[in-house]
């Protein structure tokens, strides 16, 4: 079972991925990592990692990603222009990103000592997350609260009204 | 305090010139004053205490740390004090206080006060170091430096294009002469492994047999040196030219002392020139012929300092014949007497410049006995003194060198006689100078002189008196005390009226030229004019200095010149130094632009480039390069899976 | 049936996943041009590094693996937060979303 369910969602990870990369619109993009996400919560499931599932449909693909839509349809756009603004990423972008790619599947296809994943292995209960990650890693988890915060007061700071308004007229005037 | 240690005395006058030199133009000139005559005075007491406590042995005194020390080659500060250097620094810093005393009065008025004194201590410093030294490298440090003060107080007065230039001459004429002294330390130290003279005589004492050859060639390239520093042929040019300095400087640096560092260093180093007699023979000839050479020019000049320069040119050949017939400590003898009279002599010229405002031409000058009266009595000391007359200073030491001549031998007889010939000529123009300036009628309206201050006459009445009685110690006393340190003068008498029979002939030519004199300048004063005229072409040889400066710019500088303006000028410089400079330049603004285009500003740029960096690190760590040798795929797969 | 259904997958395969993922996350942030859809893309990144890490928990049979997933998952919210902040501060100031156009850091 296990193989079938991958192989569906791993396709559908990737048909997403590509998707992402092929659509103009970036509403569209936005809503293929959905897909993408959502697969991957499905592969984590099969991984035995149940909380983990759980928090990627409802943290990423239900909080961030709903973010990304809402900013997407704020700004409005629209698809993007065929402009080659740039002939590094493709000379030296495109062939780093193959060697990047054939480097770590050469090493991963050669490793020994991986092993499987089956309906027989075991899964990581939510309590034992929550034991390591209260006990253990509690200041790195108050500490993420805080940076969580942070990032709180920077966004506010940064889409405030304030900062934009005054320059966008001379801005607009100049090009 | 009984004993003071040696380097106090070159200390105080540098102490002098720090001061005088970095606050002197802001203190009031009293304090200037203060400041620049303690420093000599200072200097001249540790020279006494050191005089007291001198029991026949040298006494040194070394720098604790090594200045260097390379493989088996050593080198120390190291200050020695022996009967020679113990005669000289009593002359130098004796008279070099003197000097400073009428220097106070001379340069009253001078802009430049504090500058004029903290540059007469730094020579005073130098000169210290030089006679102090006990091996030949600091010496060379003294003799750079001595060069070095006499630039900057020629060139005292370096608004007049004159000064200046006669202080770059005197500089670069010099600086050939440090060269054959420099070659000399460097065949030193490679043959003889050391510089410090006492190591130097004891290895040449070692080997007895041990003549000519390299020996020769260093004693010639010293005598080089010698010849720059104490301006005999060829590089005496810088003498006369170097009068454009205040007259206490032409007294102190080319009269007493620095001039006569020639002669030290050759008395100094006596042993090398004892084993190589050529080199010895050059030394006599040099000085001899410099001797009658400089006194037939000095017959012609009408600028009162140009006479006695050329007069300081002549008797300084006389010390280097001294030296050259193995006679050096009356070398020293007259050395000292010379410092005396030639001294007085200059200051009283300053008294007399100083008194008539500034007039320096003989032809100007006339019937100023009765105006100015101690000037008159000092000058007329020093000039007794300077023809050989007894019973002042010069004639005992005169008599000695010219003695020590005529019994070398035949050579020796020819030798005597330019000496004796070069005795007439002096006597002939010192007693022209004294009857020009002095006696007769006054030759121009427009002067009106007037007596100098004590500061200025207290130090020349010291200096007639020294003149008077500094040969009394007699040659005999003076040589078996230097002895010791320039070897014994052994002056047996051929036949035993010799050295008396000598002397009379000594004073009847000096005599003869005081009446010759007499006879030109006094009693018929158009006689000379006449004489020139009756020899025009002789006359203006004379008077034109044998053209030698003439026939060293047409021969030396200008080729010189042209060469450094086209070849190191434009080629050297411009081409091959501009154009490399211009290269890396034009390199680096050419990096530039091209790294300039890397910085687009461009998103999508960069994340390539990052990228690209991801991937070459990857590359790096992941791929075994050290398993590529032989290079086959498989054990690149292999490797890279391990 | 039970054999096919016991069937077990290597993990090799979830890695290779990742990393085609991350890959195909890097072609996106070079070659979009929309600056939305190239922050997409860096999300994309890091979900393929979340699974990698996921694979490997279940092969070590670490917890701290998927701790370190929930640690990611936290932080990218954040950045994805003051991310988004600034692309609307951008997009008020020069009134385009196209990423050549925002290039004035240039020289």
């Amino acid at each position: 079972m296990h193989l079938i369910f991958f192989l569906i969602f791993a396709a559908f990870c990737l048909a997403g991925a590509v998707n992402l990369l092929v659509q103009t619109h970036p509403i569209n993009s936005a809503l293929s990592l959905i897909v993408v996400m959502i697969s991957l919560a499905v592969l984590y499931l099969l991984l035995g990692a149940e909380f983990l599932a759980a928090a990627q449909i409802i943290v990423y693909a239900g909080a961030v990603m709903v973010l990304f839509t809402f900013v997407v349809m704020l700004l409005n756009a629209g698809s993007e222009e065929r402009t080659h603004g740039s002939h590094a990423a493709y000379s030296i972008g495109l062939p780093a990103v193959v060697a990047i790619f054939a480097i770590i599947a050469t090493v991963l296809l050669r490793a020994q000592g991986l092993g499987t994943v089956g309906p027989a292995n075991a899964i990581t209960t939510t309590e034992e997350l929550s034991t390591v990650l209260f006990t253990e890693l509690l200041l790195p988890f108050e500490v993420t609260s805080v940076l969580i915060l942070i990032a709180i007061l920077g966004a506010v700071a940064l889409a405030s009204k304030g900062r934009g308004e005054a320059n966008a007229p001379k801005e607009r005037s100049q090009r | 305090m009984n004993v003071l240690p040696l380097w106090l005395i070159p200390l105080f006058p540098l102490a002098g010139f720090l001061l005088n030199g970095i606050r002197g133009r802001c203190l009031p000139k009293w304090q200037v004053t203060t400041l620049a005559l303690a420093a000599p005075l200072a200097s001249f007491a540790v020279v006494l205490n050191a005089a007291r406590r001198f029991a026949g042995m040298p006494i040194v005194e070394t720098c604790p740390f090594p200045w260097i020390e390379v493989g088996a080659l050593r080198i120390d500060f190291s200050f020695v004090l022996d009967q020679l250097s113990l005669v000289m620094l009593l002359v130098v810093t004796g008279v070099g206080l003197l000097i400073h005393i009428y220097s106070v009065g001379y340069m009253a008025e001078e802009k430049g006060y504090a500058r004029y004194f903290s540059y007469l201590n730094l020579f005073l410093f130098f000169m210290n170091v030089l006679v102090l030294a006990g091996n030949a490298l600091v010496m060379f440090i003294g003799w750079e430096g001595v060069g070095l003060a006499s630039y900057l107080l020629i060139g005292f007065y370096f608004e007049k294009n004159s000064a200046a230039n006669a202080g770059k001459k005197a500089f670069l004429v010099n600086r050939v002469g440090d060269f054959g002294f420099l070659v000399a330390l460097f065949l030193l130290i490679a043959n003889f492994g050391t510089l410090t003279f006492t190591e130097i005589a004891t290895k040449i004492a070692a080997c007895a047999g041990w003549q000519g050859g390299v020996i020769t060639v260093i004693a010639l390239c010293l005598l080089l040196g010698a010849t720059g520093k104490s301006a005999q042929l060829p590089l005496y040019v810088w003498l006369p030219d170097a009068m454009e300095g205040p007259t206490p400087v032409s007294a102190l640096i080319h009269a007493a002392t620095m001039v006569t560092a020639g002669v030290y260093m050759i008395a100094r180093l006596h042993v090398l020139f004892a084993h190589s007699p050529f080199a010895l023979g050059i030394v006599a000839i040099v000085g001899a012929a410099t001797a009658i050479f400089a006194a037939t020019i000095g017959l012609a000049q009408n600028d009162i300092k140009r006479v006695l320069a050329y007069s300081t040119i002549s008797q300084l050949g006389y010390m280097f014949l001294a030296c050259g017939v193995a006679a050096y400590s009356a070398g020293i003898f007259h050395l000292m007497t010379h410092a005396f009279f030639k001294a007085l002599l200059f200051l009283a010229a300053g008294s007399v410049i100083h008194g008539l405002g500034g007039e320096q031409d003989l032809r100007k000058m006339g019937g100023l006995w009765k105006k100015l009266p101690v000037t008159f009595a000092v000058t007329t000391v020093g000039v007794l003194a300077i023809s050989g007359i007894p019973p002042f200073a010069g004639f005992y030491s005169k008599d000695a060198i010219l003695y020590a001549a005529f019994v070398q031998g035949p050579g020796g007889m020819a030798l005597w006689l330019v000496g004796a010939i070069t005795a007439l000529l002096t006597s002939v123009y010192m007693f022209r100078l004294w009857y020009m300036v002095f006696l007769g009628k006054p030759r121009s309206e427009d002067v009106h002189p007037r007596e100098s201050p004590w500061t200025m006459l207290g130090p020349l009445v010291a200096l007639a008196l020294l003149a008077l009685g500094g040969g009394w110690i007699g040659i005999e006393h003076f040589s078996s005390f230097l002895a010791p340190s320039t070897g014994p003068l052994s002056l047996e008498a051929v036949t035993p009226h010799l050295e008396r029979n000598l002397s009379i002939a000594a004073v009847g030519i000096a005599l003869l030229g005081w009446l010759i004199a007499h006879i030109l300048y006094y009693a018929k004063p158009s006689a000379p004019a006449t004489l020139a005229g009756a020899a025009p072409r002789v006359y203006k040889l004379i008077a034109h200095k044998y053209y030698v400066d003439e026939i060293y710019s047409a021969v030396l500088v200008k080729p010189l010149l042209l060469f450094s303006r086209c070849f190191l000028g434009w080629v050297v410089d411009g081409a091959i130094l501009g154009g490399l400079a211009w290269l890396l330049a034009a390199l680096a603004n050419l990096g530039g632009m091209i790294l300039q285009r890397w910085q687009s500003g461009n998103l999508r740029s960069y994340a390539a480039w990052i990228a690209a960096g991801a991937a070459a690190l990857l590359l790096y760590a992941l791929v075994p390069w050290n398993a590529l040798w032989p290079l086959s795929l498989d054990t690149l797969l292999k490797g890279m899976g391990h | 049936m039970n054999g096919f259904l016991a069937q077990q997958v290597p993990l090799s395969w979830f890695l290779l996943l990742s990393a085609a993922l991350f890959a195909l996350g890097i072609v996106g942030f070079l070659f979009k041009r929309n600056l939305i859809t190239i922050f997409l893309s860096i999300e994309l990144m890091l979900n393929a590094v979340n699974l990698s890490f996921v694979t490997f928990a279940s092969q070590w049979h670490a917890v701290k693996g998927q701790i370190f997933v929930f640690f990611v998952m936290m932080v990218a919210a954040a950045e994805s937060a003051v991310g988004l902040a600034i692309i609307i501060a951008i997009f008020r100031v020069r009134a385009t979303l196209a990423v050549d156009q925002i290039d004035r850091m240039k020289r």
